[in-house]
């Protein structure tokens, strides 16, 4: 038993690395540019599509597949904020966030015009096909792998952010808009290429997905969910909060799949619930 | 307290209303039955449902400051209770439904309401939208009460009655079409008395300055509590009379879209009284129309929004009232406003 949780535990951890990848993005996008992006889970389903289009569809190399999906969602974003959101910035919170939903109606729509409505199962590189065992039973390849990316992106994020010039821009202008800007910060680049990173980041996770789930249109929605679950455990704004809640909230889905299956999609709410209770800021949130 | 007396300033002014154009819609849609087919009578009283939801997304966000995106949550809750009690009762009566429905939509929006108010930021926006998303995968896999993706089937559109006392017949889309419009005038006017009550008046106080409402000794955290429950009762009152009409009920009512579009209503109409419910007509009328032409109507719909949220935000009574009116004034009554 106490294997079969240990077992069931690494494979919540593979999934919770999908979870990291889109909340660091929308914790990222909101911290720096104050926006909270409910389209930012489309902007993961739209990765999936494109890699899902330059892997399988055009035979391309399966990295090359993914760089290009990134560069593709890239370039979505960089119209989106650059021609549109940019202009909401000083207005009200709810005008933001419902142009944002109008992105993913529009990119709800737009996938179904470009893919179908039928769902879109993509190969596995032949390279991941396969097992290893872990505690004595089989356990994918590719799960290992996607573990091992997780945390490699949040350490190439981590190093971004803190050690490059640019990073240290984002994160100056993130902590003082004005103040960055009087020191010469081009403000309105950082917030567009900040944003941009953001929905790297989802694409990537998106993109990554495509050998083990499924491509649907709709599926951002309910990615958005769970990300904001894990930002509200983490706290808003924070990369190593986005992380950790992440974890918990895939590691703890996993085991209630093996021990109570009917209440695994509940058990996100209960621990959003206990966080709430307990430390309403969330577990790195600062104090509130 | 400049601003409270600013804020009641600004409804009194709000009293002229055209009172005579507003009769006279009203009692339009009182002779509607008379001339109108059924789909004109389904049409409007959806549309009255979507009004009530906008007065509850109003009644948070334009009133007391907070955005919801958990509405459906309520909708959803008042609908299935509605409709499992007509379907669980040998003698169903339309009066129960609605009332079950309302207590069960109270004590839940109490629950829910207890944790989301931890926050009332953008956090709060985050938690009711979550929460909303709890009840939805509630409606779905919740299989032996709720009939999961399936649905309710066969929800009866029962008579109006008190045992041995009196019993109305609701089965005709054109007599329940009486009992939404009655119900849906009543709690309209309701919401007006209570936005213009002290009760209303500190829920303003609370949007505009948190703290000077607690030093007059009103509960911030309890104030803005109740708002969440009687929000949460418009929402459900729509919910329960929108499962009678449809006599079917998927779990697609409580999905985040529902939440969403009356926040597109009230940010179309404007933070006013009337401005949510101007907003309903439009924004259900476009929506209805584009779903006439194409069923890729989230592209469409999606457009008119950014084209909305771009250019018209102050809401389309705000626009009227800033832009329209004082033109009007100093044109046909050549004195300034």
């Amino acid at each position: 038993m106490v294997s079969s949780i240990l077992f069931q535990m690494l494979g919540g951890l593979s999934s919770s690395m999908f979870l990291w990848l889109i909340a660091a993005g929308l914790t990222l996008a909101f911290g720096v540019c104050g926006v909270l992006n409910l389209a930012h889970g489309s902007l993961y389903m739209l990765g999936a599509y494109f890699s899902f289009t330059f892997y399988q569809s055009l035979g391309m190399n399966f990295w090359l597949a993914i760089v290009s999906a990134i560069i593709g969602v890239g370039i979505v974003a960089f119209l989106l904020e650059r021609f549109l959101l940019r202009h909401l910035y000083p207005e009200p919170l709810p005008f933001q966030l419902i142009l944002t939903f109008a992105f993913i109606l529009i990119l709800n729509n737009a996938v179904q015009l470009g893919w179908g409505t039928m769902l879109l199962v993509p190969a596995m590189p032949s390279y991941f096909v396969g097992t290893v065992p872990v505690l004595g039973r089989p356990f994918p390849i590719y799960n290992l792998f996607i573990i091992g990316v997780g945390f490699a992106v949040f350490a190439i994020v981590w190093l971004v952010l803190g050690k490059t010039w640019w990073g240290k821009q984002v994160t100056a202008s993130a902590s003082d808009r004005e103040m960055a800007g009087a020191l010469g910060i081009n403000i309105p680049t950082i917030f567009t290429t900040a944003f941009i990173f953001a929905a790297a980041l989802a694409a990537f996770g998106g993109a990554l997905t495509t050998p083990v789930r499924v491509c649907l249109p709709g599926t951002g929605e309910g990615v958005i969910v769970q990300a904001f679950v894990v930002t509200v455990i983490g706290g808003l704004g924070n990369l190593k909060g986005a992380l950790i809640g992440a974890i918990i909230v895939g590691v703890v889905s996993a085991i209630f799949t093996l021990v109570a299956p009917f209440f695994e999609l509940f058990a996100m709410y209960a621990i959003m619930a206990v966080v709430l209770l307990i430390r309403p800021q969330g577990i790195f949130g600062g104090a509130a | 307290m400049s601003k409270l007396k600013n804020s009641l300033d600004f409804t009194l002014k709000r009293k002229r209303v055209p009172f005579a154009l507003l009769i006279a819609f009203i009692i339009f849609l009182f002779i509607l039955p008379q001339f109108g087919g059924d789909y004109a009578l389904y049409l409007v009283m959806r549309i009255l449902m979507f009004c009530l939801l906008a007065l509850s997304v109003n009644l948070l966000l334009g009133y007391t400051g907070l955005l919801s995106f958990g509405q459906a949550a309520f909708y959803a809750i008042g609908a299935y209770a509605c409709a499992l009690i007509l379907m669980g009762m040998e003698s169903p009566s339309l009066f129960a439904g609605l009332f079950g429905a309302l207590a069960i939509v109270a004590v839940a929006s109490l629950i829910l309401g207890f944790f989301c108010l931890r926050h009332t930021d953008i956090y709060f926006a985050m938690i009711t939208l979550c929460f909303g998303m709890m009840i939805y995968a509630l409606a779905e896999k919740w299989i032996s009460v709720t009939g999961g993706d399936d649905g309710l089937m066969g929800i009866p559109r029962a008579p109006l009655a008190i045992p041995h006392l009196f019993s109305l017949n609701m089965a005709p889309l054109g007599n329940y079409y009486y009992f939404v419009l009655i119900l849906s005038l009543i709690a309209i006017f309701v919401f007006y008395r209570i936005i213009h009550s002290p009760l209303g008046l500190s829920f303003q106080g609370i949007r505009d300055s948190e703290s000077r409402v607690s030093f007059t000794g009103i509960s911030v955290k309890n104030t803005r509590l109740l708002c969440y429950v009687i929000a949460g009762l418009y929402a459900g009152l729509a919910g329960a009379l929108f499962a009678p009409m449809e006599q079917t009920l998927t779990p697609g009512v409580s999905h985040w879209g529902t939440s969403t579009e009356p926040i597109i209503a009230v940010l179309i109409g404007g933070m006013s009284f009337a401005g949510p419910l101007v907003g309903s007509v439009i924004f259900f009328l476009v929506k209805d129309i584009i779903l006439r032409y194409t069923i890729y109507w989230m592209l469409p719909l999606g457009i008119i929004v950014v084209i909305l949220v771009m250019t018209l935000r102050g809401g389309v009574m705000g626009t009227l009232e800033r832009g329209l009116l004082p033109w009007m004034r100093s044109r046909f009554s050549g004195r300034e406003d």
